[in-house]
């Protein structure tokens, strides 16, 4: 077959009819719930974070990103709020002064690779990928810089080079995805002295984490991160003061990213199939309005020409009637004065011849 | 035919000519930084906010103004409106160069501008609702052009080929409509995906509905206010029949947009009954959100009604100037004002003024083509020559 099934469906949602549109909406990612059994992840135990910044500096080095403006063992960037950026797949925030908290508490930021990612599921060339070990990547080969990635992403991880003229890219943290295919563990985990990064099998980091709920009670908040977080991410994140304390948003909800873009998709080929047959259906209706508006004016035009048709023509035998009649009577008229003159001259012939001044006294 | 000779008059310095010519020098030498440099030389995008005035005005303000054309060759055509027939050239015109500069300001915008096929020729991301986006603007932006083509097929005197586009007006116009209530409603609904950073009072399930019924209350609004600037300044170029229609298409648009703009407030009122986000009024948010919805929706909608009713033609067309400058307070608000409210002050965006400096160029440059077309084809005429469809 020339032409593969996938390209097939991609013509036709670039035909706008987007039959493909509503039965992809989970492409790039597991449906909720279900998946891989033994996709990966991690465990981020807040409360034994120290804020070394070993993990950064892993990350740079496994991912060979640029070097930092400040070296790695340098704690004073902690003083300021960081994102993840260009340059920076991972970085460890300092919170201060956090109600119930005994010091400074740490939290590391990076993808949290989630179930159904919305950066996949926004992605209009579909340069993100959800593997089956878990992990999310990007391939920059297609990407067009459009950024829609950034926008849908909740955690605000996706970031994007642009200071490159030519070949900028979105930058993100793969879950050492390269590394994880060899074997090895992600760089991050691997540097962690404190042990606050477990990495295993998401299933049983979540019991990992019940059990450490269990052990030391009052140690932590009674909630998982991550485990219903927007429908649920690889990484989890547990921690002893209240998450939105440390930058994280507690108000996400737990609606998968693609189910929030299902409806709309799926009215696409609602409307491509039904507006032309309406439009159409009004077009044709105000068609043949006009059509019976034009057919009833010229019935109209018609009788009334009919009617002034009828009226002329009696008129016009009314009129011949008249004249017939007034012909007549011109006629009797006529022959009454010959009769009456014929009479007349009869009688002045018979008569004996009157003195010429017998005429003028006696006017007729 | 010998092809209609284009003779360029010596420009002459106008207040305008000279705007515009700082305008377009001005916007070509940031079109060379921005190509040579890259997006952080010429714009104040960053990782939080990654789509700025490019995205906020180029794209989702241009989009809804540029809806002119499928309004009114759809009143026109299917609704069987026949009244508004010479208001149909100049409204596809101006929509077929919207979306060309919307197109040409994506450009500015994505990273890698080559690249702008790849969702059609490439890798087709058919979840995404930008995918439905881009794939409706090309599509409607040929359609849009084979709509334009008859004007510029009379200048050119080709008589055969201007026919046989005419006998596709009711299947271009059809396919207009569907295609501009898909991407003009899936622009509102590329944010449905981000409610954690798009503020209630303007995230709702809604979003797309709002966005399409918005844009028809755009589309209206600029027929009118083009209209008026043309009368201004292309009177001596219209005929007779345009002169004699144009009150009637103002007051006619005036009064079906009083009529869409109360529908779109009541909907802006039940999406915010939908999230429950009443108590978001009383805040800071909630008063722009007020100056928006009763500012730029139901008092426009009101002074519509009200110019219809008094054929008052000064009325409308300042009704119309304001609601479509509603319009483009709505989408600012979607785009970046409302968008990552959540984020400190600090990291909020505010565009640099070579984003600005792009908008305007680009702006200019729709300017100077509609000057130039209409000027020269027949758009606020009737060509002699031939039948009008």
């Amino acid at each position: 077959m020339s032409i593969s099934r996938r390209r097939f469906l991609g013509w036709m949602g670039a035909a706008g009819a987007g039959f493909a549109a509503a039965g992809r909406a989970h492409a790039g990612a597991p449906p909720r719930g279900a998946g891989n059994p033994d996709a990966l992840g991690v465990l981020f135990d807040v409360t034994r974070c120290i804020g070394c910044r070993k993990c950064e500096e892993a990350c740079n080095r496994v991912n060979e990103l640029p070097p930092p403006e400040r070296p790695f063992h340098d704690l004073a960037v902690l003083e300021k709020r960081r994102r993840t950026d260009a340059r920076t797949y991972t970085v460890v925030n300092r919170y201060t002064g956090i109600e119930g908290a005994r010091g400074p508490v740490y939290r590391k930021v990076q993808c949290n690779h989630c179930l159904e990612p919305a950066c996949a599921s926004a992605c209009f060339v579909r340069a993100f990928t959800k593997n089956a070990d878990g992990s999310v990547t990007y391939d920059e080969s297609v990407c067009v810089g459009c950024r829609y990635c950034m926008i849908a992403c909740p955690f605000e991880i996706p970031t994007y080079e642009y200071d490159k003229a030519f070949t900028p890219r979105v930058m993100k943290c793969t879950f050492c995805h390269p590394r994880l295919v060899q074997g090895l563990l992600p760089g991050c985990v691997e540097a962690c002295p404190a042990e606050a990064l477990t990495f295993g099998r998401r299933r049983d980091l979540l019991r990992v984490a019940r059990a450490r709920m269990a052990q030391s009670p009052g140690r932590y908040i009674d909630h998982i991160y991550g485990e219903f977080e927007m429908g649920g991410t690889a990484w989890l994140t547990i921690s002893g003061v209240p998450f939105r304390a440390i930058g994280m948003r507690e108000d996400l909800g737990t609606t998968p990213a693609p189910e929030l873009t299902k409806g709309a998709l799926g009215v696409v080929p609602v409307v491509a199939a039904m507006w032309p047959v309406l439009l159409t259906g009004i077009y044709a209706i105000n068609r043949r309005r006009d059509r019976i508006a034009r057919e009833e004016r010229e019935a109209a035009v018609a009788a009334a020409l009919a009617r002034a048709e009828d009226e002329a023509k009696k008129k016009l035998a009314e009129a011949l009637a008249k004249a017939d009649k007034d012909k007549k009577a011109a006629i009797e008229r006529e022959v009454k004065k010959a009769l009456e003159e014929a009479a007349r001259a009869r009688a002045e012939a018979s008569a004996p011849a009157a003195p010429e001044g017998g005429g003028e006294t006696k006017p007729a | 035919m010998p092809f209609p000779k284009v003779t360029l008059e010596r420009p002459r310095w106008t207040p305008f000519n000279i705007v515009a010519a700082i305008i377009v020098v001005v916007g070509l030498a940031i079109t060379g930084i921005r190509f040579t440099q890259g997006l952080a030389a010429t714009t104040r995008l960053s990782d939080y906010n990654p789509w700025g005035l490019w995205i906020g005005f180029d794209l989702l303000v241009g989009v809804a103004l540029a809806a002119g054309g499928y309004v009114t060759s759809a009143a026109c055509y299917l609704f069987g409106l026949k009244r508004f027939h010479t208001a149909v050239r100049p409204a596809i015109l101006t929509g077929f160069l919207g979306y060309a500069l919307v197109v040409l300001a994506l450009h500015y915008d994505v990273g890698r501008p080559w690249r702008l096929p790849y969702p059609f020729l490439v890798q087709q991301g058919t979840t995404s609702l930008l995918f439905e986006v881009a794939a409706c603007v090309a599509l409607y932006l040929t359609v849009l052009f084979i709509e334009w083509t008859p004007a510029a097929l009379e200048w050119l005197g080709l008589k055969r080929a201007r026919n046989l586009v005419v006998r596709l007006t009711l299947v271009l116009t059809i396919f207009g409509v569907v295609l501009s209530t898909l991407h003009q409603s899936s622009l509102g609904a590329l944010f449905l995906i981000a409610p954690s950073k798009l503020h209630p009072l303007w995230y709702s399930p809604y979003l797309a509905l709002f966005f399409f019924v918005s844009s028809i209350v755009a589309g209206l609004s600029m027929v009118i206010f083009e209209g008026a600037l043309a009368h201004r300044y292309f009177h001596h170029k219209m005929d007779e029949a345009h002169r004699r229609e144009a009150d009637g298409v103002a007051l006619g648009f005036a009064k079906a947009a009083s009529w869409v703009l109360a529908g779109y407030f009541v909907l802006k009122v039940v999406g915010v009954a939908q999230a429950d986000a009443w108590r978001h009024l009383a805040s800071g948010y909630g008063a722009w959100f007020l100056v928006e919805v009763i500012g730029f929706v139901l008092l426009p909608c009101f002074f519509f009604a009200v110019g219809a009713r008094e054929k008052n033609l000064k009325i409308v067309r300042f009704t119309a100037a304001w609601a479509v400058l509603g319009i483009v307070i709505n989408r600012f608000n979607v785009g970046l004002i409302a968008f990552n409210y959540h984020l400190p002050a600090e990291e909020r965006y505010f565009p640099h003024w070579m984003e600005i400096g792009i908008s305007l160029f680009i702006v200019t440059i729709g300017i100077l083509a509609y000057k130039f077309i209409v000027s020269h084809m027949p758009i606020l005429y009737a060509h002699p020559d031939y039948e009008p469809h």
